[in-house]
């Protein structure tokens, strides 16, 4: 099993016909994923061909699930025009809006998350994420289908090209689902919701958590590990070096006064048992240790 | 981004938040010209994006024009916790009588906005909030339905301003609320917001956070923009829209994505501990098309800071093809010529690396080295610049 997605995952592209979303669809098909159609407003009727598929594009999402059974959206609309595009998604009941976009403003976010939760019908993972994988069965957003199959590590990640060298280290085991929660100071699908759904995949036997500076999500997750998971957990934390004040890349990491640290999420984590790697190399290594492998 | 003082004002006026006459200055000049039109006693206000410029004598009084400039003179160019003071605000003096609290912000752990407000303004509100905590009020904002008047009415009750003064703060609230949400704000505070002795409430004092994601849709926000006070290296990278931060060290770092990034940094670290303490001496993402001509000025604003002793690469090509970064490097190269003196090693990984590693083994550019692991190719980095 899987977690957030599997084999009846039929996935519609929001954004489908701009240069990214089609790029991303082309490698989303050739890793075997299920896409059934596209939304772009003002498009609707029209038929794209993409690596032999003819995908229908809709209007709305609404129409687009009614048309195909799509259960999986993937956000690739720009940011100016992206809380449209998930408010669409969520008033259609998706079940699942995976938003890829980087640079929406923080107060969109805020407020398309708390219209989802207001309904309780669509979870959102991102947005500013690379989505998510279970290798061999489905692949929803933009992480490299290629660098390693199916198998029993569960992977959660603030950080994109952190999962794919988290991946590429453990390609001779290989993971159950891969999610990328993404870097933005409010997101849909925290770490805690990532544990929870790896602690009862029959499938996954280890989770590696992948943290960064900025807020409070990994101490969270680490009293959440204490009272829920008791699989084993390898974590890594990302930004020891980083400086007070500035923000590193991603939106939402960034040291504010004492709080937000590396040093006091690897604390916690390590107060709850969870083993934390210095480097990701040696993040892989400890999980080594755990499976015997 | 934060905003000076002085912005946050202006910001807080245009939205009708009641602010004092004030006017800034960057010379005792014109800081005694200032004064005058104010008239009166005035107070001279370091204006430095840090906490603390009371204590540190960054806020004094005067009495008339000539005192602002003798105090003016004294502020302009000192230093308050390394920030150099360029500017000061000479704002009217008021008679104070009450001093309270009021901020909205993005509260991260919940997902949601938050008011924070109290009677106990005037002091550091991290303080109020561990030593009386029963004295700041925090109430959820739902990014959805936002703070009406009755809203701010409640959480005026909630934090117990007294009650000649309660429907007055609920209307600055009211009008902080619409700064906080026209301005793509992620922090709005006012310490201390103040009654003066003829009963008014005045926001005295501002701090305002802006999200730099909303710049699309806030033209007016790139004029805030503190340019002098810049890094020239990080300004230079923004003209060229590459994601960099200047630190303290000497190992010049690239790399793909925020997370891998900040992890090289922080392998750096660990690996200088060994050759005599060199540290990273910045972060640079290059995002995912690291095109020759992307990683050419990554390079370049690299190896023109002058502190940098070796340059460590660090690709894992996920969408990004190793071959593509590699073809990227010997042209950055080529571009650079001579401008390029420092030791580079490179670690190329995933997408196509066989290839990648083969282009720059082909064209076996003096200064380049490979190496295979990220903690092979920190270590290497952090010995050639121990050198």
């Amino acid at each position: 099993m899987t977690i957030f997605i599997n084999e009846s995952s039929k996935v519609i592209v929001q954004g489908m016909t701009g240069s990214e979303g089609t790029k991303h669809t082309r490698r989303m098909l050739v890793s075997g994923t299920n896409i059934v159609g596209g939304v772009t407003p003002g498009k609707g009727g029209q038929v794209v061909e993409i690596e032999g598929h003819n995908l229908p594009v809709f209007n709305t999402v609404a129409e687009a699930m009614a048309a195909t059974g799509a259960n999986v959206s993937v956000i690739f609309v720009p940011p100016k025009f992206a809380k449209a595009a998930v408010i669409d998604a969520i008033n259609a009941k998706m079940p699942l809006a995976v938003v890829i976009t980087e640079g929406i403003p923080v107060h969109d976010t805020a407020s398309f998350y708390t219209y989802a939760q207001s309904l309780g019908t669509t979870q959102i993972i991102g947005p500013n994420c690379p989505g998510l994988i279970s290798p061999g069965i489905s692949n929803v957003g933009i992480i490299p289908a290629d660098i390693t199959g199916a198998g029993p590590i569960g992977l959660v990640s603030k950080s994109g090209t952190l999962t794919y060298q988290m991946m590429y280290e453990l390609r001779d085991i290989g993971f159950s689902t891969a999610v990328g929660i993404g870097g933005d100071p409010v997101i849909g699908t925290t770490h805690i919701d990532c544990l929870r759904a790896f602690q009862d995949d029959p499938n996954t036997k280890a989770i590696v958590m992948i943290g960064e500076i900025g807020g409070d999500a990994e101490e969270r997750a680490a009293a959440f590990i204490s009272e829920y998971v008791t699989k084993p957990v390898v974590g890594y934390i990302a930004g020891f070096t980083a400086p007070e004040g500035k923000t590193m890349g991603h939106a939402g990491a960034i040291v504010s006064g004492s709080s937000g640290t590396a040093q006091g999420k690897k604390d916690a984590l390590e107060a709850v048992g969870v083993k934390v790697g210095q480097t990701p190399s040696e993040t892989a290594r400890l999980l080594r240790a755990i499976l015997g492998r | 981004m934060d905003l000076f003082e002085y912005q946050a004002r202006d910001i807080f006026e245009k939205h009708g938040v009641p602010v004092l006459a004030a006017a800034i200055a960057t010379t005792a000049d014109e800081a005694e010209k200032a004064a005058e039109s104010i008239g009166g006693k005035v107070v001279v206000k370091a204006q430095v994006k840090v906490g603390g410029r009371g204590k540190a004598g960054g806020v004094k009084l005067a009495e008339n024009p000539k005192d602002a400039r003798e105090k003016a003179g004294a502020i302009l160019g000192m230093d308050i916790k390394g920030h150099t003071v360029r500017t000061v605000m000479i704002a009217a003096a008021a008679p104070i009588e009450a001093e309270y609290y009021l901020a909205i912000l993005l509260d991260r752990s919940n997902r949601t906005f938050l008011v924070m407000a109290s009677v106990s303004g005037g002091m550091d509100i991290e303080e109020v909030a561990h030593t009386a905590p029963e004295k700041l009020a925090k109430i959820p904002v739902s990014a959805v339905d936002g703070i009406s008047i009755a809203k701010a009415k409640e959480i005026v009750a909630a934090a117990k301003f007294p009650v000649d003064v309660a429907d007055q703060v609920a209307e600055v609230l009211l009008k902080l609320w619409e700064v906080f949400q026209s301005e793509d704000a992620t922090l709005v505070e006012v310490n201390p917001l103040v009654k003066t002795t003829d009963g008014k409430i005045i926001a005295l004092d501002g701090k305002v956070t802006l999200d730099e994601n909303a710049d699309f849709r806030q033209p007016d926000h790139q004029g805030l923009v503190d340019e002098a006070g810049e890094n020239p290296l990080e300004a230079a990278a923004k003209e060229k829209g590459l994601n960099y931060v200047k630190l303290e060290g000497e190992v010049g770092i690239i790399g793909n994505g925020a997370g891998l990034v900040m992890s090289t940094l922080d392998v750096v670290a660990y690996a200088g501990e060994k050759h005599g303490g060199v540290r990273p001496a910045n972060f640079l993402d290059i995002g995912g098309g690291a095109s020759a001509q992307i990683m050419a000025d990554g390079l370049s604003i690299i190896l023109g800071d002058k502190d940098v002793k070796s340059v460590f690469v660090n690709v894992f090509g996920g969408i990004t093809a190793c071959d593509s970064v590699a073809n990227g490097i010997v042209q950055a190269l080529e571009l650079l010529g001579p401008k390029a003196t420092k030791p580079i090693v490179v670690r190329l990984d995933g997408n196509n690396v066989l290839e990648g590693r083969a282009i720059l083994k082909a064209a076996a550019h003096p200064l380049v080295e490979q190496a295979d692991t990220m903690d092979g190719a920190a270590n290497r980095a952090a010995e050639l610049a121990a050198k």
